[in-house]
């Protein structure tokens, strides 16, 4: 149906989430603090100098990197460029719109890169050719190809992987030989949403619809936390928040063993 | 298309090309049907190491109601290209080849599709191509129409295609990406299989009249055999759904 | 039987055997070809393809269930799952709504039982809910499925669906348009859901019954 049928929750679905909820149940029978199935294909776009195609339940991001030479920033002239960018491509979703990426593409970049960025996850400063005037631009591009909710650790987790698998294209540039990008940390990104009075990790489309707020959070390898985002108009409590940061770093050991450090993974 | 000089060899002594294949040669394809949980249809292609995606939604309502076409539903396609998609990162969102693309794969669909069916309604179908290898718009083309197919439309065929080209002044099909980049012509082609009617055509780069005619031919002949592709994904996706048992 | 029937595609040429063309049928200089994808059948002198995906077609007479999306003076638009938004008319109701009171009876997210009143040569489609049976549902859970599963769901003269109200102690209502409202405890709820997406997956092999039987025996949850 139409963009505008589509954003209607049915009041019946929500009255029946919510009443799961209260029970300790959720609509796909996962438990509170459970992810959906994960799956990656690392390398997915060969033609891309890093890639990564993630699956969560059925959520579908492809997240490319491009590495480019460019001039620094003046204000950080020895170090490279990191530039994220996320398109909510209206093949992924009823609900998208062709068109200049809108608030929620420009939320879901920033949330991920100031994972990437806050958690020093690339050395940008070994990204350097010449100070001040040469340096390597990182372009992490999150393409969502089917939406079924929580697109920002679908993202987030594709650009790490995506990120830790990069070559520097240093050939193609004239910059001497290819090299391994410089990626020294590993956060991972977890997020919450609360309906009615109950919290729960990696919402699903239903969840999501009709959630009052969320938070995601991005923890390292040392369990710190490197980036937070509350988003939507409700609320947490101050105990809430900690909860959920608690389960952040503790989901956040799972995503990066079993996902991001885990080289079993194809 | 080049017409370029250069001093790369794209076909041996032994008429073999690059990749080392002969003349008449496709590249090696994959199509699927259904790969997508919310469009109404999907399919994706891999051909040569072009790697698409396509969905269609619809038949749906048009907003705003001002575009609706009281007698028939509009076919909208949109072609769009991953910014990862090509050696040089591509800036998101269209570009004046895009928007060229998407009007003449929307023409060739609109061609097959019944849309008097649906009066005031889109039919939507978008095109993702997330790694390009030349021959992108055929690719498309192709996988849009097992998308149509999987979403149900009704339609008086599939489309198909391939491109044809030259290359060191021979005739060879199914360009890819280097010889697209110094070759010396591009056709590439759509047809509907049944009456081999031409549904997309274009040119550029310097052909002869009989080059033209011999290129046409092969493109033809093969898009006929990655219709048996197309056909294949789809009864692939379908065929437990054809079983018969106590229920009905 | 356990029978594979053709899957057909649009273009396919099919021969009638002497029928007349239906659904899904175009002529094309004397030959016949497919429309859709779908399954050839003949019934009653004519050839029809039966669809095998796509939207809900409303036809006449068809019981759905359709989701309020818009309130209007004197009617609402309904989601059925077609390509169109159905209004239903303040008239066709069965309260007595003064105008402009319409969101009192039914608000933008609520559900109905309707029934396809008419379709004009133009696919615009009327509902009513002028007949008993036919109302705002409340409670529950609402699933949906690609319309050309529901016979499937209903099963041979209506078996599937009574064995799982029965076994489940449930109340099912299944629309034309592959809506389904489900109501009861939350475990026969979630075995019901379980139950329809094995009936979704795997309808069509020998002994389906059966195996919906076996599910719905064991205290397994559904998604």
């Amino acid at each position: 149906m139409s963009k505008f049928t589509d954003n209607v929750i049915s009041e019946i679905k929500r009255d029946y989430i919510q009443k799961l909820l209260s029970q300790g149940s959720r609509i796909d029978g996962r438990g509170q603090y459970e992810f959906r199935k994960i799956e990656i294909i690392k390398n997915f776009i060969p033609r891309a100098d890093g890639s990564a195609l993630v699956r969560l339940g059925n959520t579908q991001v492809l997240v490319g990197v491009k590495i480019e030479t460019g001039e620094p920033f003046p204000d950080t002239p020895n170090t490279g460029v990191l530039s994220t960018n996320a398109e909510l491509v209206p093949l992924a979703s009823p609900t998208f719109e062709a068109g200049p990426p809108g608030e929620e593409a420009i939320e879901l970049a920033r949330v991920v890169d100031r994972g990437i960025r806050e958690s020093k996850a690339i050395d940008l400063e070994k990204l350097v050719i010449k100070e001040g005037e040469l340096v390597w631009i990182v372009f992490v591009d999150i393409h969502v190809l089917d939406y079924d909710g929580n697109l920002f650790d679908a993202s987030a987790l594709g650009s790490i992987v995506a990120l830790k698998n990069s070559i520097v294209p240093a050939q193609r540039f004239g910059q001497g030989e290819n090299f391994p990008l410089p990626v020294r940390h590993y956060p991972a990104t977890t997020t919450f949403v609360k309906i009615g009075d109950r919290i729960v990790l990696d919402p699903n489309l239903d969840e999501e619809n009709i959630a009052h707020s969320r938070i995601t959070i991005t923890t390292n390898e040392e369990g710190k936390i490197n980036a937070i985002q509350k988003g939507l108009e409700g609320t947490f409590t101050r105990e809430e928040v900690l909860e959920t940061i608690k389960m952040s770093i503790e989901s956040g050991k799972y995503l990066r063993n079993t996902f991001i450090l885990g080289d079993d993974q194809k | 298309m080049g017409g370029m000089a250069t001093d790369i060899k794209l076909i041996d002594e032994n008429g073999k090309r690059i990749d080392g294949r002969s003349f008449d040669e496709l590249r090696p394809i994959k199509i699927e049907a259904g790969i997508l949980e919310r469009a109404d249809g999907s399919a994706y292609i891999e051909w040569g190491n072009n790697k698409i995606i396509a969905a269609v939604y619809g038949p749906r309502e048009v907003y705003p109601k001002h575009m609706q076409d009281p007698s028939k539903a509009i076919l909208r396609a949109r072609y769009n290209m991953a910014a990862f998609s090509v050696d040089e990162r591509k800036k998101p969102g269209p570009d004046r080849r895009s928007i060229e693309l998407s009007l003449v794969i929307s023409n060739a669909l609109s061609s097959v599709v019944l849309l008097e069916q649906f009066p005031r309604t889109a039919i939507d179908v978008f095109i993702e191509v997330l790694q390009a290898d030349a021959g992108t718009r055929i690719a498309g083309l192709t996988a849009a129409s097992v998308a149509l197919a999987d979403a149900g439309i009704p339609m008086k065929d599939l489309i198909v295609g391939c491109a044809a080209g030259k290359v060191d002044d021979i005739v060879v099909l199914d360009l890819n990406k280097e010889e697209d980049n110094y070759g010396q012509a591009d056709l590439p082609v759509a047809i509907i299989p049944r009456t081999k009617e031409l549904v997309l055509f274009q040119m550029d780069g310097d052909m002869t009249f009989e080059e033209i005619e011999r290129g046409l031919k092969m493109a033809i002949d093969a898009s006929m055999k990655v219709y048996e592709l197309q056909k294949e994904a789809l009864k692939r996706k379908y065929i437990n759904l054809a079983q018969e048992d106590e229920q009905q | 039987m356990d029978k594979i029937r053709e899957i057909v595609l649009p273009g396919d040429e099919i021969d009638l055997m002497g029928n007349k063309p239906g659904n899904g049928i175009y002529i094309d200089n004397g030959k016949a070809y497919v429309e859709y994808l779908g399954i050839k059948t003949i019934k009653s002198g004519y050839v029809n393809i039966i669809p095998l995906s796509g939207r809900y077609q409303p036809q006449k007479g068809d019981k759905v269930i359709g989701k309020v999306v818009d309130i209007m003076p004197s009617n609402w638009a309904v989601d059925i799952n077609a390509p169109y938004l159905a209004p239903l008319h303040v008239n066709d109701t069965p309260w007595k709504v003064d105008f402009g009171d319409t969101g009192k009876y039914l608000n933008v997210g609520d559900t109905i039982i309707a029934k396809i009143m008419s379709v004009n040569e133009v696919k615009q489609v009327w509902l009513t809910m002028k007949e008993p049976g036919l109302r705002k549902l409340e409670g529950g859970h609402i699933i949906t499925v690609s319309p050309t599963k529901v016979p499937r769901i209903i099963g041979k003269d209506g078996s599937m669906i009574k064995m799982l109200k029965e076994m489940t102690d449930s109340r099912i209502y299944v629309g034309q348009n592959g809506v389904i409202w489900i109501d009861g405890s939350i475990d026969a709820i979630l075995k019901v859901v379980g139950a329809i997406r094995i009936i979704e997956k795997e309808a069509h092999i020998i002994g389906l019954t059966d195996r919906v039987k076996d599910y719905l025996s064991k205290n397994k949850k559904g998604d």
